[in-house]
């Protein structure tokens, strides 16, 4: 299949564009995607990114509260916007008629939104009541994304709540909201993607009407948030209220996927021969051989693999019985990755994940959500949309020395270690 | 254009504007785009056959990736009246569990290796209704997928050290789902709609599943796992004709005697108070109400959908716009009808803080009231009726989304046909057609229901509220 058509281009404000026309069905999709995630809130102001992508849907200039919403559904269209560690999103899919409708959204909340103390406290409201839904009445809440970065990380931006404590979210105030837009939501600090059925023509003139007059403003330095690797193995435990049996995550770091994509892959690909289907290594070993855990997954990232620039994660988790001490887990783990380091694995074992990988891109690619998102988390993290079209390759060009290498450097002197136990089991092992 | 060069503060953070400066401009607000010419979907090649098993086949060419869809229903409901002493449920979700474990020919690893070689993962899930295997795969594969199929509905063996271990493993995920509030609310809904019916049974209990036998699992599969009233459906990167040709040759060797279990209809749902079940402990409560609606095919329906939206089926609804939006009582408030073969249940979820769970039930129930009372504008109507049409086509624009949507309609015997002329049907619903839809519905004394949370808590005021039955 010829790679999909993808075209770029750059407003004078700064507004970086991908457009990915594609006329198999009369959909489109429309995404903005900022530079800004909960890595980049300050200290005493956990959840704020999150909390801030909230109020972008509350109304702007144009728009009264509600309007929004209504003008994307009313046009039969589906929005949403999530708060990543290093982004933030918003899209709206849409019959293509709709076209200029939504970006007129985008453009008039990107302009002026409308940010208004009432609506602060509203949605301060509805954030609490969505991390009690996400989070804290229901079992393994946050686990491992909220509870494992305090333990693989030491600095605040990594190491934090995204979803924010209740105290930090009430102590918000609409200035902190003024600020954080004026400094994070400048045009030049955002790509625009527009996917879908259009003409590249009709699309352009439609986005320099809608954006062009948006002013330029200064965008922030991105600051780095490297740090090193922990030194040893670090462990927490963490008591959960509603969980029935034990649960444990174990955290490596891995490369800087942007700087080091290939070799950031061969753990993308290493995660497959892990735990992607009852072939693989610890499926077949923890749950069917030795029966000591219920499920199993590996996998990069905390929000899944390319969400997120360095430094980012290799994450294990398991729920197993209460009888299973959680060193036997982890010593099985850590028998088959040095397997894999000494003796790599089969080019079938490979073959298998790297077709499993070109499936679920394709699917992906079919979904416009999934597929105006991919578009523009990978220009913006990676500079590259086109990116999404050229893993399946690159994926399928990992080798099997590769993949033991990524195996060897999962050590247990470098690596974090989450107990979850259950309250009513209490004690710990 | 220029940059504008704030000044940096004392923090090192640049000088911002203040919020009213940052929500104006000078030209001040612009008109809403109007919505230009609609360009109307490909007309889809496809072919809904049934073959000489029984096997409904549904195969629809859908091209936009180089993969196909695949999705089989075989109906599979509990032939007893009544779950109570039934082991059905128990024998189903270790026969799904284990269905892809092993044939002749094949062990569970060579199925997986198999498949993930052409790029393809296969699920087996039972419910109260139905068996459903279903995946996706490259295009180029679709004949190893098919055999595999073929293997498993022919000859699954249910080797007894798989089922063993499925059954330790299946109790453990029954805990482990059933720690969950939201499937606590279902079962609790369940239960107190339906009662003993088996469609209320959606898990077995752990000592049900411990006395599952391999034996019985296998005996299931052969007298319930039949093609005669089972379709499947695919969709993709396919010649819709000779696909059907190809499915007759490779699934025409699974046959069997009679007609897969249709699920029998279900007791009406009868009006009446809340049931609040205790779970301590919980900081939220989940708010679960219903009524009865109607099937897809009913006159009356494209109207009650149109009311629906209105009240709670969008975030453009009366109901999230009260409850979260106004009041921030919750952060997921919605309304969906439910089909099952014979019928539609209304149904009202809403999850909010244990301090506000008594206001929020007030207004989930004042919304039905002004629902009937106060009924939906000109405008709410055609909101609704424009999302209704332009989700459809939004919904089924992949290959996924597409083939999901037609096994769920094939389910409730409806076709492709349905599907295409939805719209038109929409389009002619009048506002006197969704009032009375409103009224007759969404009538607060048609409800009953059920909320999760910590009485301790919410009895005081739940009790005040009234319409509650206390534990």
């Amino acid at each position: 299949m010829a790679l999909p058509e993808l075209h770029r281009f750059t407003l004078p404000n700064g507004l970086r564009v991908v457009l990915a026309p594609d006329t198999s069905a009369p959909v489109v999709g429309v995404s903005v995607h900022y530079d800004v995630g909960f890595r980049s809130e300050p200290e005493g102001r956990t959840g704020f990114a999150h909390l801030f992508e909230h109020l972008m849907f509350q109304g702007s200039e144009s728009l009264e509260k509600l309007a929004h919403f209504r003008h994307v559904q009313s046009s039969g269209g589906t929005f949403n916007g999530s708060t990543h560690p290093d982004y933030t999103d918003y899209y709206e899919v849409l019959p293509s008629a709709a076209l200029e409708r939504a970006l007129f959204l985008e453009a008039d909340r990107m302009r002026a939104p409308k940010i208004t103390q009432e609506n602060l406290n509203n949605q301060i409201d509805v954030v609490k009541e969505e991390i009690r839904l996400n989070v804290l009445n229901r079992p393994y809440g946050g686990f491992p994304w909220i509870l494992l970065p305090p333990v693989l990380f030491k600095t605040f931006p990594n190491a934090h709540n995204g979803y924010g404590d209740f105290t930090d979210l009430e102590n918000a105030t609409v200035e902190d909201c003024a600020a954080f837009f004026d400094t994070y939501y400048a045009p030049g600090n955002a790509v625009l993607t527009v996917a879908g059925d259009f003409t590249v023509e009709g699309a352009t003139a439609l986005v320099e009407k809608h954006f062009g007059d948006v002013p330029a403003r200064t965008v922030p330095p991105r600051p780095s948030f490297a740090e090193e690797p922990p030194k040893g193995e670090v462990r927490s435990e963490h008591t959960d209220p509603h969980a029935p049996f034990p649960a444990v995550a174990i955290g490596y770091r891995v490369p800087d996927p942007v700087a080091e994509l290939d070799a950031y892959l061969a753990y993308l690909v290493l995660a497959g021969v892990l735990t992607d289907g009852d072939g693989s290594r610890l499926q077949q070993r923890l749950v069917h051989r030795d029966a000591i855990v219920t499920d199993i997954n590996a996998g990069c990232g905390l929000f899944g693999p390319l969400e997120a620039r360095d430094p980012d994660s290799f994450t294990i988790t398991a729920i197993h019985a209460p009888d299973v001490p959680v060193e036997r887990v982890v010593a099985a783990l850590d028998e088959e990755l040095q397997l894999l380091a000494e003796q790599p694995p089969t080019a079938e074992e490979l073959a298998k994940v790297t077709a499993r990988w070109a499936s679920t891109m394709h699917r992906e690619h079919d979904r416009l959500t999934n597929r105006t998102l991919g578009l523009g988390s990978a220009e913006l993290l990676f500079g590259r949309a086109e990116l999404i079209h050229e893993l399946p390759e690159r994926i399928a060009a990992v080798t099997v020395d590769e993949v033991a290498a990524a195996a060897k450097a999962l050590r247990p002197d470098s690596r974090a270690i989450l107990i979850v136990n259950p309250a009513n089991a209490g004690g710990t092992e | 254009m220029t940059t504008q060069s704030p000044t940096l503060d004392s923090a090192g953070r640049s000088a911002h504007r203040s919020a009213e400066d940052i929500g104006r401009t000078e030209q001040g607000p612009r008109p809403l785009p109007e919505l230009s010419e609609q360009r109307a979907p490909a007309d889809l090649s496809t072919v809904d056959t049934t073959i000489a098993n029984g096997l409904r086949v549904v195969a629809v060419r859908r091209a936009s990736v180089p993969m196909v869809e695949v999705r089989l229903r075989v109906p599979f409901a509990d032939p007893a009246p009544s779950s109570v002493g039934s082991q059905h449920s128990a024998w189903g979700e270790v026969l799904a569990n284990t269905i892809l474990t092993g044939t002749a020919t094949r062990d569970r690893v060579a199925i997986d290796t198999e498949l993930a070689l052409v790029g393809s993962e296969l699920d087996a899930v039972v419910d109260p209704e139905r068996l459903s295997i279903s995946g996706s795969v490259l295009a180029a594969g679709l004949g190893t997928v098919l055999d595999v199929v073929r293997d498993v509905l022919t000859g699954a063996t249910y080797p007894a050290d798989e089922v063993d271990r499925e059954r330790d493993r299946l109790v453990e995920r029954i805990a482990l789902a059933r720690s969950q509030p939201n499937v606590i609310a279902r079962e609790a809904l369940q239960k107190h709609l339906y009662g003993d019916h088996p469609f209320a049974k959606e898990m077995p209990e752990a000592d049900e599943v411990a006395r599952v036998t391999r034996d019985e699992v296998a005996a299931l599969h052969a007298r319930a796992v039949l093609p005669k009233g089972s379709v499947l459906v695919l969709v993709g990167d396919i010649d819709p004709d000779t696909i059907v040709g190809t499915v007759e040759s490779v699934l025409g060797s699974w046959t069997g005697e009679g007609t897969a279990v249709t699920i029998s209809p279900l007791p009406q749902v009868t009006p009446g108070d809340v049931l609040l079940v205790h779970r301590p402990g919980a900081v939220q409560s989940q708010i679960r109400l219903a009524a009865r609606a109607l099937e897809r095919t009913d006159p009356k329906y494209p109207a009650l959908q149109l009311a629906n939206l209105v009240y709670g089926g969008f975030f453009s609804s009366r109901l999230v716009e009260n409850i979260r939006e106004d009041k921030g009582y919750t952060y997921s408030a919605r309304s969906h009808p439910e089909f099952t073969p014979h019928g539609a249940t209304l149904m009202v979820d809403a999850d909010t803080a244990s301090d506000v769970t008594a206001a929020a039930l007030l207004e989930t129930r004042y919304e039905l009231a002004r629902l009937g009372l106060v009924p939906p504008s000109e405008e709410e109507v055609e909101v609704a009726r424009r999302y209704a049409i332009g989700s459809l086509l939004t919904a089924t624009s992949s290959q996924g989304g597409l083939a999901s949507f037609l096994v769920s309609l094939a389910g409730l015997g409806l076709d492709l046909d349905w599907f295409v002329a939805h719209p038109e049907r929409l389009e002619k619903v009048t506002v006197e057609e969704v009032a009375a839809a409103a009224l007759e519905f969404f009538a607060p004394t048609a409800f009953t229901g059920v909320l999760v949370g910590d009485a301790d808590k919410l009895a005081p005021q739940l009790k005040a509220l009234g319409g509650v039955k206390l534990p």
